[in-house]
């Protein structure tokens, strides 16, 4: 049953990762990221990892693929549908692809693995937020500044006159 | 019943994991769907008979024998439904066709599966999530991305802004919704559903139900926060800015009919119904009875989940048929200028308020 699960997110992942690199149109890419994002999502979920799901979700849908289809809607002449984008160098793209899948198989290959005998947390939003709160505190805070600093950006840009 | 006694309670299951799993899942669904299609019927009706009451007329009604649509026009939503089955289906000539198909149904996804988590009474719960209230938050997130396609598959004007302004307004009303989630949750400790309910059992000083929404005056002032964004994730009238019939047409939903825009019109009101539930369990003790000690039980818990939810529904029609639409400029200064810095105040004044009082 989880096994029929986890490989039917797998190959919704996979598939549509290839159709966001494959279509031609821009927009269908980025619908196609909707359903990569949420197969990442329940690959997290097999990973004991709720809460994290639930933020790739609410971060990548709600927010990020949002501005992207945004970007593109914005970016174009309301009246035609066809933005696409072209390869080129497939030759060398395919090279250079091969090359790293390679590397990449064999890395995952001759690693030692360190696999543990895990066991299913009762519980993971509350250790994260003891982490963040706690031994990460630090870094939760620059993150925050840099994401103000952002929103500061943003806001100076968005207003011409100044 | 949770979909896991489900999956035990099958008799085949052991042999079959697969199969049951499947069969589990189908009937959680079709449960659901069945649940929502009724709810819908009878908001529509609710809808359409409230209005009408509102505006000083007798709105759907038999005539003489009671024929026309049956008696007090109970037969009329059976008639709406009807006709939106019968209509015929238009897909424009100039539209995006595999995204003006699929709009429909990704909006309508995303208001369905919130109910897995939701709980209408002690033991009938989809899955009780450890992140339930977050998971519904988290794919409320789905319809916008549906309402962005519809505009954009219709290739029309009003479409594209109806989307473009469905999606501003979604994405700027979820962070005060979130936030106000939030003081729930420094409270409760829990993201779970039936974990926040259970918080909520007893009574403060013997008389009121310890609900959230009496427990301290922040989170008295974060369930109006909650609840008013709620309507405006829902594109509710005052906040019907991507429909707004006046300026464009139907928005996001001009181009489609029939059977297509069923489909926007049930999850409308499904989504309704997740936002009064979500509502309901944060702040008004979900399943709880409001008398302590008396009336409760299951059928007791379905009743006060049911009664609490629905009478929330049923202020959002009153919204609509009382308040006049707000403008652009308007929604998005109440959101960023008011809503916001009221929940930042909120939660740090539930932090104070904790460490103080409990």
């Amino acid at each position: 049953m989880a096994d029929l699960a986890f490989w039917m997110i797998v190959l919704l992942t996979i598939g549509s990762a290839a159709t966001v690199v494959l279509n031609r149109k821009l927009v269908y890419s980025a619908i196609a990221l909707l359903f990569t994002f949420f197969g990442i999502a329940g690959l997290y979920v097999f990973l004991w990892a709720d809460f994290l799901a639930g933020v790739q979700v609410i971060i990548y849908v709600g927010g990020i693929l949002v501005l992207i289809i945004f970007g593109i809607m914005l970016t174009n002449r309301i009246t035609s549908v066809n933005i696409s984008h072209t390869s080129v160098q497939r030759g060398l793209g395919a090279f250079v692809v091969l090359g790293l899948l390679a590397i990449l198989v064999t890395m995952i290959n001759t690693t030692p693995w360190l696999q543990a005998e895990a066991v299913e947390p009762v519980q993971t939003v509350g250790k994260v937020g003891y982490l963040l709160m706690m031994d990460y505190l630090l870094p939760f805070e620059v993150a925050s500044l840099l994401l103000l600093a952002a929103l500061m950006g943003a806001a100076m840009l968005s207003r011409k006159s100044n | 019943m949770t979909i896991d006694q489900l999956i035990n309670w099958i008799p085949f299951g052991a042999d079959w994991p697969a199969t049951t799993f499947f069969i589990a899942v189908l009937v959680c669904a079709l449960i659901i769907f069945i649940f929502i299609a009724a709810y819908a019927l009878t908001a529509i009706y609710g809808e359409v008979k409230i209005s009408s009451f509102m505006q000083d007329k007798v709105g759907p009604m038999g005539q003489g024998v009671g024929f026309h649509t049956g008696k007090f026009g109970l037969l009329q939503p059976v008639a709406d439904a009807l006709k939106l089955l019968l209509k015929e289906d238009i897909i424009p000539a100039l539209a995006d066709k595999k995204l003006f198909i699929m709009a429909p149904f990704v909006v309508f996804i995303g208001a369905f599966i919130s109910f897995a988590a939701l709980p209408f009474n002690q033991h009938t719960i989809v899955a009780d999530l450890n992140i339930g209230i977050f998971y519904i938050l988290a794919v409320g997130s789905l319809s916008v991305i549906g309402i962005i396609l519809a505009g954009w598959g219709s290739n029309n004007k009003w479409s594209l802004y109806g989307g473009m302004r469905s999606a501003a307004q979604i994405v700027s009303y979820e962070i005060p919704a979130g936030l106000s989630i939030v003081t729930v949750i420094m409270l409760t400790g829990t993201l779970s559903m039936q974990g926040i309910i259970e918080f909520q059992t007893g009574t403060i000083w013997g008389i009121f139900p310890n609900w959230i929404i009496f427990n301290n005056p922040f989170s008295f002032i974060a369930f109006f926060l909650f609840f008013i964004s709620g309507v405006a994730e829902c594109n509710r009238t005052p906040f019907d800015i991507p429909e707004a019939e006046s300026e464009l047409v139907a928005g996001a939903f001009t181009e489609y009919s029939g059977l297509r825009y069923a489909f926007f019109f049930l999850s409308e009101y499904a989504e309704m119904f997740v936002v009064s539930a979500v509502a309901t369990t944060a702040f008004l003790g979900g399943w709880l009875s409001p008398v302590s000690g008396y009336f409760e039980g299951p059928v007791w818990g379905l009743f006060w989940f049911m009664g609490k939810s629905l009478f929330l529904v049923f202020v959002m029609l009153w919204f609509r048929w009382t308040f006049p639409r707000l403008r652009v400029d308007q929604l998005m200064s109440v959101c960023w200028k008011v809503f916001l810095p009221f929940t930042l105040v909120n939660i740090f004044g539930v932090a104070i308020w904790s460490l103080i009082v409990g």
